[in-house]
Parts: C-alpha cells; sequence; structure tokens
C-alpha cells in the first residue's frame, strides 16, 4: 500500500492543443477515459429519451390532446424505449464497470485496451444508426421517419407489410451493431475480473462491485446474444424471403416474443445488478459498517442471474400460453423475490448499527431501497399471472419498470456520480445543491410514477397517443405530467452541479469518503495505469485494514 | 376503488373470471402490502436510529459485523414461505380460469382482430358483425357462458375489458381463446392492449350484455338480409355504393356487396358508434366518415371516398336505411 505517497506528473504536456486533446480522446484506450466516454455519451442520449418522453406526457396531459399526430406518437415511444434502455442504460453501467473495475481490483486497465475502445465504438454508432432513421427510414429518397413498432417490436408489425422503407432495418442494425460492441466489453470485464485481480485479492476478498460486474457481464453474454440472432433472423425475413416470423408463411408471431424476452428479462437484471453493485460500495462506506453478509450478497447475485435466465415468458401470460406454461414462470419470477429481498435485508442489516451519513450518495441509495422495495413488490402482483391478465400492457406495468429503472437504477447512477465524482475530477461537488437535486428528484418521480400506476388499474393500456374523457384516467394522467418539471429540474441541478464542481470546485482529495477500496488509495483523478505499483490486499477492505492497523479485517474473514 | 371510478376499473368484476382475479388480488396486494409496511418501517426506523449525530458524535467508527447466518437464513426461509402462499393461490386461479368447461349452453363467438377494429362472427347463429359485440346475460344458476375464439387478421391485438376479464392476445396463426359469464346486462367498456399500429389507441371494445329475450330479439333483427328500400335516392346511393371501392372491402348481405377487408355493414345502423367505437353512429359522422375517415381516425385503413356532394349524400342516405 505504498501508492499513497506517489505524486504524478500530468500524462499529457499542459499545453497540448483542443485538436491534440480530441485525438487522445478518440484514440484512447484507457479504461478510465472510455469510461467516461460510455457515461457521457449516455447522458447525451438521456437528454434525448428524456425530451422524447417530456413530448408524449404534453401529449397526455388531457384526453383528445393533439400535440402530436398518431403515428409520431408512435415512434416517440419506440424511439424512447429503444434510447432509453440500448443507448442510456447500458453504456452507463458500462461506463460504470469500464471505470470503476480495474481501479477497485487494483488492475491498470482493462483485460484488452484496444477491444474496450473497439466495443465503445460500436456502441456509440449504434446510436448513431438509430437515429440516422430519421433521415434514412425511405431509403434517403422521400420523407424519414424513425422506426414505429415498439422498442420490443413485436412481429409481424416489423414485416415489410406494416414496416415499410427501411426504419425498422435501422432499428434493427443500431441493435446489432451495438449488441456487438456489449459483447465485446461484457468479455473485456469477465477477463479483466478473472485475469487481473491484484495479489492477495482471491474472488472471495473482492468488493461486490467488480464481483456484480462479473455476474451482469455473464448476464450480457446470455441474453444479448439471441437479441443479435433474432435480429438477424428479422432481416432474413425482410430481405432474403425467410418466414421466421411471417405469419402469413407459417412463420411465427410468438416465436419473436420469445426471443425477445429471453434477452429482455435478463436485460433487466444486466441494468439492476450494477445498481446493486453501487449500492453495495455506497452504503457501507455511509453507514460506516462493512457489508454485511458478504457471502450471501455474492451467493444472491449469482442465483438471480441464474433465475432470470428462466423467467422470460412472465412478459407472455396474456398470448394464450397453457396453464402449466403460465405456472411454470408464476414459480420461476416469484422465485427471484427472494434472493432479491434478501439483498434488501443485507442493506437494511449493513445500516442497522452504523452511523449513516446523509450525504448525496446515500439520500440516492435510500430513496432506491424504498423504490426498489415498491419496485419488487409490484413486480411480485405482476408475476401473479392472473393479476398480469389485466396489469399486463397497462400502465401499471409501465408504472413498475419505471420504478425500476428510473426509481432504482437511476437513484443509484445518481448516486454513483455523487460518490465518485471527486474521485473521477479531483474536485467536490456542493453538498447543497445536490441535495436540492435530490428532493427535486425524488417529488418528481413519485408524482409521475406513484401517480401512474393508477390509470393501469382503472384499464388504461400503454401505447395509446390518446384516451377517451370519462374512464377516470383524467386527473391522474395530469400528476404524471406534473411530475416531469420536476424530473427535469432536477437533472439540470445535476448537470449544473457537476459541471460547475468541474470547473469551480474544491479540491476533493484522493479519499474524501474516508472508504475502504482501492479506488481511493491511488490520487484523485487516477494516474493513468492507476497504481505505480500494484498494491496487494488481505481483506475485503484493504483500505481499514491500513486505516485500523490495530483492528483490520482480514483477522474477521 | 368505487365502480363508479371508472368503468374500467379491475377492481368491480362483472363475471367470474374477473372476479376471481379480483379475489386474488386482494390476497396480493394485502401481502405486498404488509411486506411493504414491515420492510418500509424497518427501514425508516433504521435510517431514524443510527443517524449520525454531529454533535454528539465522537467519529469513532461503530462496531463493525460482518453478517450473521441465522440471520441471513431466517430471511431466506420467511420469503420462501411467503411466495410459496402467493404461487400456490395464482396456480388455482390459472387452472380454473384455463380449464374451465364452458358446457354445451356456451355461445361461441369468433373474435377476428384488425386493424383497428374488431370482428365479430357468431357461427352457430350465421351472424356476422363489427365492434359492438352482443352477448346474452347469464344466469349464475343457469350459466351461458360466452367463448371467445381469437384470431387476428393482421397484427397482433389484445381483448381487454377490464370488468369482463383479463386480457388475452389475438395473434395471427396463433389462435386463442377466452370466456366471459356476464350476469348483469349492460355495456361493458375496453379497448385494444396490444400496440397493433397508426391507431392502437382508436380500436375500443363494447360489450353490450343483453337480457336473454332482448338477446333473442338481437340475434333475429341480424340474421335478417338486409332491408331494401325503394326511394329513388336511396336507390341511387345503394347504386353508388355497389359500383365504387366500397364492396371490394365491405359486405352487405343479399347484394354483390361480399367484401371481408372492413366491417359487415348489412346492420349497420343498428350499432351505436363507428369506427371501433370513437364516435356516435349519426348521420353527420357517417357522411364525415365516408367523405374523409382521417379526419376521425388519422391512420384508418378506410380510404377517403372522394364522392361529390350529391353522392356523399346518396351513400349516407342508402347506409342509414341498413338497419
Amino acid at each position: 500500500m505504498s501508492t499513497e505517497s506517489i505524486t504524478w506528473a500530468a500524462a499529457e504536456p499542459v499545453s497540448s492543443t483542443w485538436v491534440e486533446r480530441l485525438h487522445g480522446w478518440v484514440t484512447t484506450v484507457d479504461h478510465k477515459r472510455l469510461g467516461l466516454m460510455y457515461i457521457l455519451y449516455a447522458l447525451l442520449f438521456l437528454v434525448i429519451g428524456g425530451l422524447e418522453a417530456t413530448a408524449m406526457r404534453i401529449q397526455l396531459i388531457r384526453p383528445h390532446a393533439s400535440f402530436v399526430p398518431p403515428h409520431a406518437f408512435n415512434q416517440l415511444f419506440t424511439m424512447h424505449g429503444t434510447t432509453m434502455i440500448f443507448f442510456v442504460a447500458m453504456p452507463m453501467v458500462f461506463g460504470f464497470a469500464n471505470y470503476l473495475v480495474p481501479l477497485m481490483i487494483g488492475a491498470r486497465d482493462m483485460a484488452f485496451p484496444r477491444l474496450n475502445a473497439f466495443s465503445f465504438w460500436l456502441t456509440a454508432f449504434g446510436g448513431l444508426l438509430l437515429y440516422f432513421s430519421v433521415l434514412g427510414g425511405f431509403g434517403l429518397y422521400g420523407d424519414g421517419y424513425a422506426p414505429d413498432a415498439g422498442w420490443f417490436a413485436y412481429a409481424p408489425l416489423t414485416a415489410k407489410t406494416f414496416s415499410k422503407g427501411h426504419s425498422n432495418d435501422y432499428w434493427t442494425l443500431s441493435l446489432l451493431v451495438s449488441g456487438f460492441g456489449s459483447i465485446g466489453t461484457a468479455v473485456n470485464i469477465i477477463a479483466t475480473v478473472l485475469c487481473l485481480r491484484c495479489k492477495g485479492m482471491t474472488l472471495g476478498r473482492m468488493p461486490l462491485l467488480p464481483w456484480m460486474m462479473l455476474t451482469m457481464s455473464v448476464l450480457v453474454i446470455l441474453a444479448v446474444s439471441p437479441l443479435t440472432a433474432a435480429q438477424v433472423m428479422l432481416l432474413v425475413d425482410r430481405y432474403l424471403g425467410g418466414h421466421f416470423f411471417d405469419v402469413q408463411a407459417g412463420g411465427s408471431a410468438a416465436l419473436w416474443m420469445h426471443f425477445f424476452w429471453i434477452f429482455g428479462h435478463p436485460e433487466v437484471y444486466v441494468l439492476i445488478i450494477p445498481a446493486f453493485a453501487i449500492a453495495s460500495e455506497v452504503i457501507p462506506v455511509f453507514s460506516r459498517k462493512a457489508m454485511f453478509g458478504y457471502p450471501v450478497m455474492v451467493a444472491a447475485t449469482v442465483s438471480i442471474a441464474f433465475l432470470s435466465m428462466s423467467v422470460w415468458a412472465h412478459h407472455m401470460f396474456t398470448i394464450g400460453m397453457s396453464s402449466g406454461a403460465n405456472t411454470f414462470f408464476v414459480i420461476t419470477t416469484m422465485a427471484i423475490a427472494v434472493p432479491t429481498g434478501i439483498k434488501i435485508f443485507n442493506w437494511l442489516a449493513t445500516m442497522w448499527g452504523g452511523k449513516i451519513d446523509f450525504k448525496a450518495p446515500m439520500l440516492f441509495s435510500i430513496g432506491f431501497l424504498f423504490q426498489f422495495l415498491v419496485a419488487g413488490l409490484t413486480g411480485v402482483m405482476l408475476a401473479s399471472a392472473p393479476f398480469d391478465w389485466h396489469l399486463g400492457n397497462s400502465y401499471f406495468v409501465v408504472a413498475h419498470f419505471h420504478y425500476v429503472i428510473l426509481g432504482a437504477i437511476f437513484f443509484m447512477v445518481f448516486a454513483g456520480f455523487y460518490y465518485w465524482f471527486p474521485k473521477v475530477t479531483g474536485k467536490m461537488y456542493s453538498e447543497r445543491l445536490a441535495r436540492l437535486q435530490f428532493w427535486t428528484f425524488l417529488i418528481g418521480f413519485h408524482l409521475t410514477f406513484d401517480f401512474m400506476h393508477v390509470p393501469g388499474l382503472l384499464g388504461m393500456p400503454r401505447r395509446i397517443y390518446t384516451y377517451e374523457p370519462g374512464r377516470g384516467w383524467d386527473l391522474w394522467n395530469l400528476i404524471v405530467t406534473i411530475g416531469v418539471v420536476f424530473q427535469a429540474v432536477g437533472v439540470l441541478l445535476l448537470v449544473w452541479n457537476l459541471v460547475f464542481a468541474l470547473v469551480r470546485g474544491p479540491r476533493a482529495g484522493a479519499d474524501p469518503w474516508d472508504a475502504w477500496t482501492l479506488e481511493w488509495s491511488t490520487s484523485s483523478p487516477p494516474p493513468e495505469y492507476n497504481f505505480a505499483t500494484l498494491p496487494t490486499v488481505r481483506s475485503r477492505r484493504p483500505l481499514w485494514d491500513l486505516k485500523h492497523p490495530e483492528d483490520p479485517d482480514w483477522k474477521y474473514e | 376503488m368505487t365502480p363508479s371510478m371508472s368503468p374500467t376499473n379491475i377492481f368491480s368484476p362483472a363475471a367470474t373470471p374477473a372476479r376471481w382475479i379480483a379475489e386474488l388480488s386482494q390476497l396480493v396486494l394485502s401481502v405486498t402490502g404488509a411486506i411493504f409496511v414491515v420492510v418500509a418501517g424497518l427501514l425508516c426506523y433504521c435510517i431514524w436510529k443510527y443517524r449520525r449525530r454531529t454533535a454528539a458524535d465522537d467519529w469513532r467508527e461503530p462496531p463493525q459485523v460482518y453478517g450473521s447466518t441465522q440471520i441471513e437464513l431466517a430471511w431466506t426461509i420467511i420469503p420462501v414461505l411467503i411466495v410459496l402462499v402467493l404461487f400456490l393461490s395464482s396456480a388455482r386461479v390459472i387452472a380454473a380460469t384455463q380449464r374451465a368447461d364452458p358446457g354445451r349452453n356456451a355461445l361461441q363467438v369468433d373474435v377476428v382482430g384488425h386493424q383497428f377494429w374488431w370482428e365479430y362472427r357468431y357461427p352457430g347463429l350465421g351472424i356476422v358483425t363489427a365492434n359492438e359485440l352482443h352477448v346474452p346475460a347469464s344466469d349464475p344458476a343457469r350459466p351461458t357462458p360466452t367463448v371467445l375464439n381469437l384470431y387476428s387478421a393482421d397484427t397482433d391485438h389484445s381483448f381487454w375489458v377490464p370488468r369482463l376479464a383479463g386480457k388475452t392476445d389475438l395473434i395471427p396463426n396463433h389462435p386463442n381463446t377466452m370466456w366471459i359469464d356476464p350476469a348483469e346486462p349492460g355495456l361493458y367498456l375496453g379497448q385494444c392492449a396490444q400496440y397493433c399500429g397508426t391507431q392502437h389507441a382508436k380500436m375500443l371494445l363494447r360489450i353490450y350484455v343483453d337480457t336473454p329475450e332482448d338477446f333473442a330479439r338481437w340475434v333475429e333483427a341480424q340474421r335478417r338480409p338486409a332491408r331494401v328500400v325503394d326511394q329513388d335516392h336511396v336507390s341511387r346511393g345503394r347504386e353508388i355504393f355497389q359500383r365504387t371501392a366500397c364492396i371490394n372491402c365491405h359486405a352487405v348481405s343479399g347484394t354483390p356487396a361480399n367484401g371481408r377487408f372492413g366491417p359487415d355493414l348489412t346492420h349497420l345502423m343498428s350499432r351505436e358508434t363507428l369506427a371501433a367505437g370513437i364516435v356516435l353512429n349519426n348521420r353527420e359522422n357517417l357522411r364525415q366518415w365516408i367523405q374523409n375517415p382521417d379526419v376521425i381516425k388519422t391512420g384508418s385503413l378506410m380510404p377517403a371516398m372522394a364522392l361529390d356532394e350529391a353522392d356523399l349524400d346518396a351513400v349516407t342516405d342508402y347506409l342509414l336505411t341498413l338497419r
């Protein structure tokens, strides 16, 4: 642990021109820069996806509104879903994994730095392809238009008959390209975690974040491959006369559903496991206690990943599967509640008896705990197939998965921003503004997504560009739309806080949170190649051992 | 939630499948509600009790606890038991709903989903109609349930009338079935619940549950061929209808019009609404619909007929006679 005393000269000459700096970023294979590029790229698309959501909410503020025409609305929800899942959430978690995994396992970079850069650029071009459809949807003649088959693009809406021009092909190609990027990054993370851990860091001593990123990467390979295969099959259908999903020639629309959800459900865990990872780092540090039940947390993560491969058809309870199949997917889906509950209880036990410090990362983690609890419980309701015959494809399910993605995943992403911002930039953000952001965003989130459950219970299906008055849905939709304003202000506060801190913030120092994992042992921002000499660890919390030589962790593990 | 809150409230069931779900949902909601209260309560208590008290705090680290096998076991086993209860109660409703024998008194109706309207065929009665489904009320003592056989002519759709049953999808090349047995006569609303294209939002469902006598009268009226009215402008309207593109898609029984792409118009005026429940079926809306459907339902697959004013009036008048 001798790295702390070493100061590093700036890696680049200070007087480099902006062209040189840009060249440096474009050609970089450094895991930290690629991690940041992933995150910035995700933020850019977050703004685009957020604007799409805002347009939809304005349209739904009252019955029979005419803010956007029907076909535009259908394009908006298709693009919003595709953007948020594939070009916001995925790059976001890859960004965190890229930046943090090598630092936390005491490595100097990812296992395959060039593959890392290649994967990032594939993902980046995938996003551009998706939005290029707006220009090239009809093949560069006539009007372009965005894909409009929904983000899960059920057959036969994607068949030539119902989806003319090329907009759907841009959707397919963009997911194909970014899918290869995701698989590349996943392979890289797995190799890095398995092969590049520093001396003494057995798998049993590895911090939970790399453990969970490893699990997430295995899931990416298992989940994205079938999606990629399905996209190729769809292209074969559209251009080579295949009949996989072509119902008029004996193909099967249900086959696409199976392919899509065998990707789609593990995908949820691909996104939420990194949120668990951040929570498992932030909660112990701000409760000043070691993670409660570390081996159980690892086991719960792996079993969630395992179970998540067997639940996909709970998205298809309404397609008329046999009662046996429906029953099977009820039990597998409900079974996931058990390891998930264990996780919540372990975080709770970590806080229990601690000294909880309500800094911004912890505030967002507490928000996450409550919201994830609610999302888990509405998930159990949806897992009960008969209940799902009502709730599936209604606004209830929309509220449920936004609770997961925004209330759980993005609250932890925000927590992660505040927690590692001082490490990444060497600057400290404004705690006051961060708290303001927390409360603004929390109010907006709950206005929008708590009340969104209600119209679902009152029979409002999703993906409708307008609705009839007299169904008892008007008030709820109005409140839901009002919440958007608060969320938008919250995001602006976050951006303002971080940008202002980057330019003007006070120096943060190497270890502002008095934390315990290896990334806090190097300077802020970390130098190129992270560690001058590779560290050696004897426990899960090497910096705790260093700070408490009288009571080190390795005596107890 | 009271029934008056919404005509499509899932918690005010009016048929057996919906009632079973509502009962199950009460169990699921109370169990999940109780879990929420307990866990959220613990969280609140923990956050309050173990907050860092700046003034009194000595900034020493609290005792480090690494885990406890007994506690981990406890919070594994208790959720397993809860899950088992919820699973078994769900499995019971699945089996009861999907394996129910509707009996020999059941009325069979074929439902065909189209972009963006519903076709209803009563194979046993020889009736074809659209958008407004009539079924007999089912006396719980002598049940006469209705079995809906679900088909799609194009993309996926989903049949969801929340007060009668959960939704079931209509998938091309993949026939499905569901059943309802509403006891109370009345109108039950719903709409397509699987995204099916541009006008997914305006594909509304209307189910009229009739008393057995009313239903018998309705059946008798629907089985009659189209009325022939021999007034001049009506005949002219019929003649225009039969020589334009109308008959490519629409059928009027007893006439050369036998298209099946659009709704059957034999008894058009027996229906209260037009265009899958979107507007009232009156002269003004009907005329507008023939002139340019896009005004009422952008993206509807019916083309604007480009008739001149006189022809438009004549065709409208002809359609108004199809009771």
